[in-house]
């Protein structure tokens, strides 16, 4: 992004070293913005850090999403969960990623900001990644029965089409691998 | 193909039994709500969401007691069709977001893959891209604001503004050959160059426009009726609101002027006069203030650059990024190979991970981009500014009467297209 202050961005950095001495925690920069990566346990205090730390005053979270590294990274560190701060203070933007495996969970930040509620439960929805502690860790953008999840990289791009509803399947329960295009 | 879908291979995927059948419990919920509640559903399908998108309230009396949004019947997955498209492909994809406005998506796509990249286009595209994209707001706000008034029981000032719509959508047309679905830009530039006779299109509008603003304003600013149903209605303040995720003039609503256009400036922003509005107290009627000023300083940002179109070429002259000229590459071998290989291979953006903001009408919209070289990207993420704030919504309708609800819904401009992405 345009506009971010790079000088601010040394500072932080040197600022955050100095404060999370923990194993697992580094902050670099990448195109302009510090990317910093976490342990999925530090999780929600880094964020309540980031949030109220006067120096770091990131207030607001602008994005949450995830990335599926299958096939390029091994299997103990497939999903990086995405988080977007900003800071309306400063105008400065900072990442931070937590690297999981598949089946393991990530504390939720939806009691630090109202609004990852839904964002958790749409990567919930398209890549299985569970919250921990999240208030209602539904599918938000699928139906509910539906099997799979589709943002994962094996997940195939054709599958069982439009044969594939809610209707049909409350009825008939789908028997495996028939009815595919 | 069965893929996943094979019982050995289901690992890892959670199955039906899973989860609860939300639905399900909800009608079974409703036989044993106390008495004097009913619980009743606006949409999926219904003149007032404005687009499929469900709610299914709880009253009493006309008392709204709980609002459970239900979102998803537009997801068509758009993420995930991303990996699969090389980047110009992707930008039909951005079209059908926020069908209302989408020129404004393209440009902040086509605008996320150019910085990735490190590319600055032309100035005339630059140029054009800014004016386009000022237009496409109007043409959004046009139908928030006009809409409101309908669903509030004020039908004619929606007809006033609908025609200047239509002469957008007109000069949209003539550029693009689509008037809905635009795909307007291309990475590098522009689809094609602008038509003979486009800025006194332009011009004409912005001639016309701002009398039957006025116009309409004096409908509804101070119209008795449309502030007892508007003002005070849906109020959130601006730490809730952040708190959210709130962008765009539902933010500003709340008196917090932020505008990636002025914060993190991008095209020819950093180069025009424009103010940004904002309101006091968040509400639907405020909302309404925020956007219909927003038009205007839209009209003047445009009136700044449509005398000041630059001339030279309309996109980058690389064929490694932009088509040749349909001429050169029917006569010639090595424009042949390169559109054959823009075709097919798309534009190589370099590896690594990036995210660009631009200001959409909702609010912010966010492209976060992962590319491992390749043709297509790696994995797209959409930051729809829709599905941010249309959480807030039972926040801001409970307790309130049923028909404030609809004024609310209206008011925060939720697109079902944009929400569910």
């Amino acid at each position: 992004m345009r506009g971010l202050n790079s000088v601010l961005n040394i500072e932080l950095k040197n600022h955050l070293v100095k404060m999370f001495p923990v194993r697992g925690f580094t902050v670099e920069e990448n195109r302009g913005i510090l990317v910093i990566q976490a342990d999925a346990s530090d999780l929600v205090n880094l964020m309540n850090f980031l949030k109220t730390d006067p120096l770091c005053d990131f207030n607001v979270l602008i994005d949450l999403t995830a990335v599926d590294y299958l096939h390029k990274r091994t299997q103990d560190k497939r999903f990086d969960v995405v988080y977007m701060l900003w800071s309306t203070a400063t105008m400065q933007r900072i990442r931070v990623k937590v690297t999981v495996a598949e089946g393991l969970e990530v504390p939720t930040v939806s009691g630090i900001w109202k609004g990852a509620n839904w964002p958790e439960r749409e990567v919930f929805d398209l890549f299985g990644i569970v919250f921990s502690g999240h208030p209602v860790m539904e599918r938000i953008v699928m139906p509910e029965n539906f099997r799979g999840h589709p943002l994962r990289k094996d997940f195939p791009l054709e599958g069982r089409g439009e044969e594939y509803l809610i209707e049909s399947i409350m009825i008939h329960p789908p028997d495996s691998g028939s009815g595919s295009k | 193909m069965t893929g996943i879908y094979s019982e050995d291979k289901r690992s890892g995927h959670n199955t039906p039994a899973d989860y609860s059948v939300n639905l399900k419990n909800l009608m079974e919920g409703a036989r044993h709500l106390p008495g004097g509640v009913m619980r009743i559903n606006i949409g999926p399908s219904h003149p007032a969401t404005h687009g499929i998108l469900q709610n299914i309230i709880d009253l009493d009396g006309e008392t709204v007691l709980k609002a459970v949004p239900v979102i998803g019947f537009v997801h068509r997955t758009f993420e995930k069709m991303a990996e699969s498209y090389t980047y110009n492909q992707f930008l039909n994809c951005t079209d059908r977001m926020n069908y209302v406005s989408a020129p404004m998506n393209n440009i902040a796509w086509t605008n996320a893959v150019e910085e990735m990249m490190g590319l600055t286009i032309p100035p005339r595209a630059q140029v054009v891209r800014t004016i386009i994209n000022e237009l496409s707001r109007i043409t959004d706000h046009i139908i928030c604001n006009g809409v409101l008034g309908v669903d509030v029981g004020a039908y004619t000032g929606l007809f006033y503004l609908y025609h200047y719509r239509e002469l957008i959508t007109n000069i949209q047309e003539k550029m693009t050959g689509a008037r809905l679905t635009t795909t307007f830009t291309r990475v590098g530039g522009l689809e094609m160059d602008i038509y003979d006779g486009f800025a006194d299109d332009v011009k004409e509008i912005i001639r016309s426009f701002p009398k039957i603003l006025k116009d309409f304003e004096g409908l509804f600013i101070h119209n008795r009726i449309f502030i007892d149903r508007t003002k005070g209605v849906g109020a959130i303040d601006t730490a809730t609101a952040l708190s959210y995720g709130y962008t765009g003039p539902n933010l500003r609503a709340t008196g917090y002027d932020y505008d990636v256009r002025k914060a993190y400036p991008y095209l020819v922003y950093d180069q025009v006069d424009f103010d940004i509005p904002v309101g006091v107290d968040g509400s639907a009627y405020d909302r309404f203030l925020v956007r219909n000023e927003e038009m205007h300083q839209s009209l003047r940002i445009i009136e700044q650059l449509i005398d000041n179109i630059p001339d030279g070429p309309f996109q980058l002259d690389d064929y490694h990024i932009t088509l040749p000229p349909k001429m050169d590459v029917y006569t010639k071998m090595e424009e042949l190979i390169y559109h054959f290989k823009i075709i097919m291979d798309g534009v190589i953006v370099p590896e690594g991970e990036f995210y660009s903001a631009a200001e959409v009408a909702n609010g912010e919209i966010g492209f976060h981009i992962v590319s491992d070289g390749g043709k297509s990207p790696y994995r797209v993420h959409v930051r729809r500014p829709c599905f941010w704030y249309y959480q807030s919504f039972p926040e801001l309708v409970e307790g309130g009467m049923l028909s404030d609800l609809i004024a609310v819904m209206s008011s925060l401009n939720v697109i079902a297209g944009e929400l569910d992405g």
